[in-house]
């Protein structure tokens, strides 16, 4: 019905997708104009970004136009933004690139192996259960 | 010149700022024991009389003067050094060799020799490479370490690896290339997986990038 879901409000989580901080989950804590926010995180200095360089989240935290860094982090904490990234489907991807990126030759190799084992796997079930078909 | 010191004295005066000491004049002339010299000299700075001169060997004027002034070559003192071995190669670290017939093959790096080799063996069994000499320079190293403990590589160096009979492989060098590759082995297996990945070559696949590989 409404074509947006995640807007730009105080409190939004996005993810910083460029720049110095890449990677970064920040709160948008207030808005500088049409082009920018003023972005702030518990293990960064408050700063103003542009949207462009922000990717919005679904997570939003309840908190009041540009708080102080220990009232940010309270409701941070409270809210589990962390947690709740972890476990969301888009930030355990990121996980997972992150550990396939760190992996060393053997490590590749090892992955490797095991990928070939579990197709294997999957391909005899799905043999098994064709045969139940065809039977 | 007085004798030299077998072990040169570290300076008593150290530097607080570039060209400034920490101790000043008087208090150095104390540290050197200036002082004491002088007491045992009775009060004076000892003075050594100059050694009498040899007479100088009467020099006969040369029988042949060069047209033009004949330049002298300078003066080298350089001693070569062994290849610096790079800080991730230490020994039992698996290699990717980068060329020649083994390229591609995973081993496992021995020692370097005083040539500045690296002495690696592949183990034998496992994929081919026997003990051979690899240059630095040709060589990926992984952070993947073998234990290599049980291995003796004394004997090996680079006199080792020169070619009197070419047809034919000794069978002392066999025999030591079973008795490297046996203790390896073991360590080998005792790892999983490690086995296959020394056996398999590395390549490089369709999305890899090498400058961000992590090796």
């Amino acid at each position: 019905m409404y074509p947006f879901k995640r807007y730009v409000e105080i409190g939004r989580v996005a993810l910083v997708n460029y720049g110095k901080d890449y990677g970064k989950l920040v709160v948008i804590v207030d808005v500088v104009d049409q082009n920018r926010a003023l972005v702030d995180a518990p293990d960064m200095v408050r700063s103003q970004m542009n949207f462009k360089r922000l990717t919005l989240t679904d997570i939003k935290i309840d908190i009041n136009r540009v708080p102080k860094k220990k009232t940010l982090i309270d409701p941070m904490e409270k809210a589990c933004v962390k947690n709740k990234w972890e476990n969301s489907s888009w930030g355990r991807k990121l996980i997972v690139q992150k550990r396939q990126a760190s992996l060393n030759d053997f490590g590749r190799f090892k992955l490797m192996l095991a990928k070939i084992k579990k197709a294997g796997m999957v391909r005899q079930e799905l043999a098994k259960l064709k045969k139940e078909i065809a039977a | 010149m007085a004798a030299k010191r077998k072990t040169p004295v570290k300076t008593r005066n150290p530097d607080l700022v570039r060209g400034v000491g920490k101790y000043s004049r008087s208090k150095m002339y104390h540290k050197r024991g200036l002082w004491a010299i002088k007491a045992k000299n009775g009060g004076v700075f000892p003075r050594h009389d100059p050694k009498p001169k040899s007479p100088a060997t009467a020099e006969k004027p040369p029988k042949f003067y060069p047209a033009e002034d004949v330049k002298k070559p300078l003066l080298n003192k350089r001693k070569p050094k062994p290849t610096k071995l790079r800080a991730s190669i230490t020994p039992g670290t698996v290699l990717i060799l980068l060329a020649g017939r083994f390229m591609g093959k995973r081993v496992v790096f021995l020692k370097q020799l005083t040539s500045g080799l690296l002495l690696v063996t592949g183990p034998f069994k496992i994929n081919g490479v026997p003990l051979r000499r690899v240059n630095q320079s040709y060589v990926i190293a992984t952070s993947t370490k073998v234990d290599i403990s049980g291995v003796n590589v004394e004997k090996f160096d680079d006199k080792y690896f020169s070619k009197e009979d070419k047809k034919k492989l000794p069978e002392e060098k066999k025999e030591n290339q079973k008795a490297v590759d046996a203790a390896l082995i073991k360590s080998i297996e005792g790892v999983p997986d490690l086995k296959a990945y020394l056996a398999a070559r590395f390549s490089l696949k369709s999305g890899m990038k090498p400058h961000e590989l992590v090796f």
